[in-house]
């Protein structure tokens, strides 16, 4: 290695000799900028592009919950939604199903009250009829047996012949078509 | 010969720029202290300028990056992207301060070359390259060693399993050869050499501009010296980018040297 002063005066130095001062400031100007920009400011970037990359992702992420919580709120609501219409169906269907029932019921009550009054006005008719044919059968008895008394001018009073001669005379009177009725 | 002889020819004669007139020609700054050339002020210059600006944008980095900060992580991300992690993978970010620190100087180092004024590249004196590439080299062979072992370190370069064994008798010594003297040896002059050469191409070519149209204006001469000013001008945009390249080249090396020391089989 040479000093400056002797390759300055040396003619065709080759360039790949190096100079010794040159190499010292080149070892301390590289040292110092590996401490200062190596050991001190890169782990001060390194720490803030993992922050930037955590903030990134961490904002992706968060915005993914978000959309993820949101869909499932918009989910359950549709399911709601869609419950309550199912509800609203059933409970609509129910009471046309209890109306056509409580109509039946009531056609069904009327129609027995119906028979029942129709009924009860037959047997009374019935009732009328017989009683008053009943009637009718003793007064009528009573009415010919004295009528024919008075007419054959002989006393029918004995019971038991005026009994008979009546049921005779009423026999006859029903095989005729258009007897009584 | 001292540069001054250049602009005061003894004959009327163009005389291109000799390597010594552009490379061994400074004198002192200061009289007396002998070792403080332009060199050596740019070499220092260089190492203020990277800490300054580097020391600018992350003294105090922001997650979401202003001014400075955008423009050295741009940087940074570069050589994470480009150097670290094709190389080291997920050692990377350990090795970031190293590769980054040197990738900044060198491209300062380099850019200087093209500077106004001061235009001389730093990485044309190969002390300044070898000194890089000496510490690659020595962090190179120490880790090697000290995650391979030193059997390890040199059975790993020297004998690559699954080859014939007749093959290892000529594999042995070039491999030893090629990865423990070239390697550091074409690392550092690799750069110096670019360096070198491109500083004198630009030297060249404003010489002939500089001779033609100022110097020794002539009819004819005229001619010769615009084509040389307009090289001066391209080949400083081509010299640019060759000077980018070289330091993202060194960079990528030094990445190279250290990922093959961490792990062998790559």
């Amino acid at each position: 290695m040479k000093t400056a002063a002797s390759l300055l005066a040396a003619e065709g130095a080759n360039p790949l000799i190096p100079h010794d001062f040159e190499l010292i400031v080149g070892i301390f100007s590289f040292f110092v900028v590996v401490l200062v920009v190596g050991k001190i400011l890169t782990p001060r970037i390194q720490k803030t592009l993992a922050e930037r990359t955590d903030a990134i992702e961490g904002g992706i992420k968060r915005a993914e919950e978000a959309q993820a919580e949101a869909q499932a709120l918009q989910k359950r609501y549709s399911e709601q939604l869609e419950e309550a219409r199912r509800d609203a169906a059933r409970l609509r269907e129910e009471a046309r199903e209890q109306a056509a029932q409580i109509k039946a019921e009531l056609r069904e009550e009327a129609q027995a009250e119906a028979r029942r009054l129709v009924e009860a006005a037959h047997a009374q008719i019935e009732a009328d009829r017989q009683a008053a044919f009943a009637q009718l059968r003793t007064e009528i008895g009573r009415l010919s047996t004295e009528l024919a008394g008075r007419i054959v001018g002989e006393s029918l009073e004995d019971e038991v012949r005026q009994s008979r001669i009546v049921d005779r005379f009423l026999d006859e009177l029903e095989a005729s078509p258009q007897a009584v009725r | 010969m001292i540069a001054l002889t250049v602009l005061a020819p003894p004959e009327d004669q163009f005389k291109a720029p000799t390597p010594d007139e552009l490379f061994n020609s400074f004198t002192p700054i200061i009289p007396g202290v002998d070792w403080f050339t332009k060199p050596v002020l740019l070499a220092l210059f260089s190492s203020v300028l990277v800490i300054g600006v580097c020391w600018a944008a992350f003294a105090n980095p922001k997650i979401v990056p202003r001014g400075i900060q955008n423009v050295v992580e741009y940087g940074y991300m570069f050589v994470r992207d480009q150097v670290a992690r094709p190389f080291l993978g997920k050692d990377a970010d350990r090795w970031m301060g190293l590769l980054v620190s040197i990738f900044f100087l060198v491209l300062v180092w380099n850019l200087l070359g093209v500077f106004p004024v001061l235009q001389f590249p730093v990485a044309a004196h190969i002390a300044f390259p070898i000194v890089l590439a000496g510490t690659i080299y020595i962090l190179k062979v120490y880790l090697g060693i000290k995650h391979q072992g030193a059997i390890g370190y040199f059975k790993n370069m020297m004998f690559p399993p699954g080859l014939p064994k007749f093959i290892y008798v000529l594999l042995a010594p070039i491999e030893f050869l090629s990865n423990l003297i070239i390697a550091p040896f074409t690392h550092a002059v690799r750069l110096f050499a670019n360096m070198f050469a491109g500083h004198m191409l630009l030297a060249f070519f404003s010489m002939v501009g500089f001779w033609f149209l100022f110097e020794k204006l002539t009819p004819l001469g005229a001619g010769v010296g615009v084509v040389g000013v307009i090289m001066t001008i391209i080949l400083t945009a081509f010299e640019m980018f060759i000077q980018y390249l070289q330091a993202f080249l060194f960079a990528l090396l030094a990445a190279m040297y250290i990922g093959g020391s961490l792990h062998p089989d790559h």
